[in-house]
C-alpha cells in the first residue's frame, strides 16, 4: 500500500495557527493500514493540537471525520456539507486525498498532515518498507521476484556495484543490497546468466519521467 | 495495608496496562490534568504476557507526542511493580507527586481570557 | 592485428605489450586551474594517462571534461572519468561527443558513488543509465557510429573504452562474473579498485585467466599507497568495499612513529614488482591522491621508469 508518515506537530500547527475550528478527515485506506492516518490517528491527532493550543491560550475547536477512501469521488461527496463549516480542513490521507478534496472543494482550504512516501508493505507490525517504485514497466519477473528499480539505491539492472558490502548497500547498514540478493539466489539456482547479459536502457516513459500518469479500463468508461 | 498515599492521585483501575491507550494518557492532559501515569507489572511478570511493554510503548509515544506539543513530557509516566509491593506503590504515588508538584500547574490548564 | 581505436598513448602501450602504468588525479574544488597544473606536473612524463574523477564520493569538483582538456594543454594525456549518478542519457552521449571534439581519447565509465555519500546528499538522483548500459552506449557510438536510439552519429567519437572492477565487493563468486559482462559490453581496459589483500586478489585473478578475460581486455591493478595506520584503518572500516588486511595494519603500526608513509610506500612497491610478473596482468593503475608529488619516486622505486615511448 501507499505508506506516508505524520508530519511533526510543529508544522501542522503553523498550517493552522490562523484558525480556531478545522475538521480533520482521516481515511479507511492505505493510512490505516500503516496506522498514520486512520480514524484512531485522527483521535490523537486532534488531542494533540488542541493540548498545543490551550497552552497557547487560544483553543482550537477540532472534529473528527474518517472517511472509507479520499481517491474516489463518491466519498470526497460524502463530506460536502460539512466542509464549508471550517475554517480549514487536514487531512490524514496520502497526497491523493487532499487534492482530491481541493478539486472538489474549491473553496475551502485543504491541509496535509502526513509526508507520503512509498508503496511497501509491512515486515512486520510497525515496520514498513518500500517495495515498487512504480516505474510503469514491471520487470521483478526476470529478477526472481525482487525488484532493482526500488530496491537499489542506483537503479541498477547489473548490480551489484562496488559498494556492496556484507549485503548491505553502500548508502547504509540499514538499506540491505537487493543485487546480493538477486545475484546470490541465482547462482544458487544455476541461472547465473539471467544476471551475465546486458539489458538494455530502461524506458523511463512509464514512469513519473515520462509526465503525469493516467489509468484507463475502456471496458468500464461511461 | 493502609498506608497512605497523596489526595492528589486519582486511580483509575485497569485489567492490565496493556488496556491503557495513547488517547487515554493524551485526553487526560487534554482536559487538564497535571500529571498522569502508568503503574503496570513488573516487566517479564505481566499476567498477559505483554501488555506492560504495549504500555511502555505508548507512554513513550505520548511523552514524545507532548514534547512536541510544548507540553513537559515528564507529566506522563510508566512505572513497573509487582501487585503485593504495596509501599512501592505509595512511594510511586508520592514521587510522581511531588514531580507534578516542581513542574506545576499543567501549561494546558484554561488560561484566563486576557 | 586490428587498427587502433582512439589511437591515444595508452592504447598503443598496451597494444605494443608493455606493462602500462596511469596514474590519477582530482579536479580542484573550485575553478583554480593553477592548483590543478600544479599537481599534473608531478605526474608528467611518469605516467601514460591520468584518469580525472568525476565528483568523486559525490562531492563538487570541476568538471571532469574540463580538467580533462586542461591535462591535454599541458601535454598529459587524461583518462576521462564520468559516472552514471549524475547525467541522463542525453548528457551523457552530448558530453561524450565534447570530449572526443576537444582532443580526449580515453574514458572510464563508473556507477558513481551515491550522492548521498557526498555534499549534496539532497540531490536528485539520475542513474537513468548504469555503468554496463554506459560501456555499451560508448562501444555503439564508436564502433556502430550510432546513438543508443539507433540515430547515426556525424563524425562517431572514437575513445579507447575503460571500465572499473571491484574484485572485493560482495559477493566475491560474482565479481569475476561481472568484470566478464563489462569487458563483453565493450570495455577495453579495466582499472581495479585499489588493492591491499593480494591473496584474495590473487585468487581473483586467477579465476580471470582461467575465463580468459586477460585475453579480452587489458587489466591494471589498483594501488593506493597507505599514508598512515588512520587512512589504513579508516579504508578498512569506512569505505565499501574495501578489504584492508589486519597484517598491512599491523605492518605499518611496526613501522615506527612517522614511518607509516614509507612502509605504505615500501608496500606499493612491493605490490608493483609482483603485479609486474602476475598472469594477466597488463600494468598498474596508481591512485595517489592530493600525493600526487610522490608519484615520480613511487614510479622510480617500482622500476616502471622511464615510461615508453610508441608512435
Amino acid at each position: 500500500m501507499i505508506v506516508a508518515d505524520r508530519k511533526p506537530i510543529q508544522e501542522i500547527l503553523e498550517m493552522v495557527k490562523d484558525y480556531e475550528r478545522v475538521l480533520i478527515l482521516g481515511c479507511k485506506g492505505c493510512v490505516t493500514v500503516c496506522n498514520v492516518g486512520g480514524d484512531k490517528e485522527v483521535g490523537i491527532l486532534a488531542s494533540i493540537l488542541k493540548i498545543a493550543r490551550k497552552k497557547e491560550g487560544r483553543p482550537l475547536e477540532v472534529h473528527e471525520r474518517t472517511l472509507e477512501r479520499q481517491c474516489d469521488p463518491e466519498y470526497i461527496d460524502q463530506v460536502k456539507d460539512q466542509v464549508s463549516q471550517y475554517d480549514a480542513v487536514i487531512s490524514m490521507a496520502c497526497g491523493v486525498g487532499p487534492q482530491f478534496l481541493s478539486e472538489a472543494y474549491p473553496q475551502q482550504r485543504f491541509y496535509p498532515a502526513v509526508n507520503t512516501t512509498f508503496f511497501g508493505g509491512a515486515l512486520g507490525h510497525g515496520v514498513w518498507v518500500e517495495r515498487c517504485a512504480g516505474c510503469g514497466t514491471c520487470l521483478i519477473h526476470y529478477f526472481d521476484g525482487l525488484c532493482p528499480i526500488a530496491r537499489c539505491s542506483k537503479s541498477l539492472l547489473h548490480g551489484p556495484c562496488g559498494g556492496s558490502a556484507k549485503g548491505k548497500c553502500e548508502i547504509s547498514k540499514d538499506v540491505e543490497c537487493i543485487w546480493d540478493k538477486i545475484v546470490r539466489k541465482k547462482m544458487e539456482e544455476g541461472r547465473i546468466e539471467d544476471v551475465t547479459r546486458i539489458r538494455p536502457a530502461k524506458d523511463w516513459r512509464t514512469a513519473r519521467d515520462g509526465g503525469p500518469r493516467k489509468s484507463v479500463r475502456e471496458e468500464l468508461v461511461q | 495495608m493502609r498506608l497512605n498515599y497523596p489526595s492528589s492521585v486519582k486511580v483509575i483501575q485497569i485489567p492490565c496496562t496493556g488496556r491503557v491507550d495513547i488517547l487515554h494518557l493524551l485526553k487526560a492532559i487534554e482536559d487538564g490534568a497535571d500529571g498522569v501515569y502508568v503503574a503496570g507489572c513488573l516487566e517479564g511478570e505481566c499476567h498477559f504476557l505483554t501488555g506492560n511493554l504495549k504500555a511502555k510503548k505508548r507512554v513513550q509515544f505520548v511523552k514524545k507526542a507532548l514534547k512536541e506539543a510544548g507540553v513537559e513530557p515528564e507529566r506522563v509516566e510508566m512505572f513497573n511493580l509487582s501487585a503485593g509491593e504495596g509501599p512501592r506503590f505509595a512511594e510511586i504515588a508520592r514521587e510522581m507527586a511531588d514531580r507534578i508538584k516542581s513542574l506545576g500547574p499543567s501549561p494546558v490548564r484554561m488560561k484566563k481570557a486576557a | 592485428m586490428n587498427d587502433l581505436k582512439s589511437g591515444s598513448n595508452l592504447e598503443k602501450i598496451l597494444r605494443a605489450g608493455h606493462f602500462a602504468f596511469t596514474g590519477e588525479c582530482g579536479p580542484p574544488k573550485g575553478a583554480n586551474v593553477k592548483h590543478l597544473k600544479e599537481k599534473v606536473a608531478h605526474l608528467k612524463g611518469k605516467v601514460d594517462a591520468v584518469n580525472i574523477t568525476d565528483n568523486q564520493t559525490a562531492v563538487v569538483r570541476m568538471a571532469s571534461w574540463a580538467a580533462s582538456t586542461i591535462l591535454i594543454q599541458e601535454g598529459v594525456e587524461p583518462n576521462f572519468q564520468m559516472v552514471c549518478r549524475d547525467r541522463n542519457r542525453l548528457a551523457i552521449q552530448s558530453d561524450i561527443l565534447g570530449v572526443y571534439a576537444m582532443g580526449i581519447r580515453n574514458m572510464l565509465c563508473l556507477s558513481g558513488d551515491h550522492q548521498s555519500f557526498g555534499n549534496h546528499p539532497q540531490a536528485k538522483n539520475v542513474y537513468d543509465i548504469d555503468s554496463m548500459q554506459l560501456i555499451a552506449l560508448v562501444k555503439k557510438m564508436r564502433d556502430e557510429g550510432k546513438f543508443i536510439n539507433d540515430e547515426d552519429i556525424d563524425a562517431p567519437p572514437r575513445l579507447f573504452l575503460g571500465a572499473a572492477s571491484n574484485p572485493f565487493a560482495e559477493p566475491f563468486e560474482f565479481r569475476v562474473h561481472r568484470l566478464a559482462l563489462k569487458i563483453a559490453s565493450g570495455a577495453d581496459f579495466i582499472q581495479t579498485q585499489c588493492i591491499y589483500n593480494m591473496e584474495r586478489f590473487r585468487e581473483f585473478m586467477k579465476r580471470v585467466v582461467d575465463m580468459g578475460l586477460h585475453e579480452k581486455s587489458y587489466i591494471l591493478a589498483g594501488v593506493t599507497p597507505m599514508k598512515s595506520v588512520g587512512m589504513a584503518q579508516y579504508m578498512a572500516k569506512s569505505v565499501p568495499g574495501m578489504d584492508v588486511p589486519d597484517s598491512l595494519i599491523n605492518r605499518l603500526k611496526g613501522a615506527g612513529k612517522g614511518k607509516a608513509a614509507e612502509e605504505g610506500i615500501k608496500f606499493a612497491v612491493e605490490q608493483i614488482e609482483e603485479f609486474k610478473e602476475m598472469e594477466g596482468i597488463a600494468g598498474v593503475h596508481l591512485m595517489a591522491i592530493e600525493w600526487e608529488h610522490m608519484v615520480p619516486e613511487i614510479a622510480e622505486r617500482a622500476g616502471v621508469l622511464p615510461r615508453p615511448e610508441v608512435s
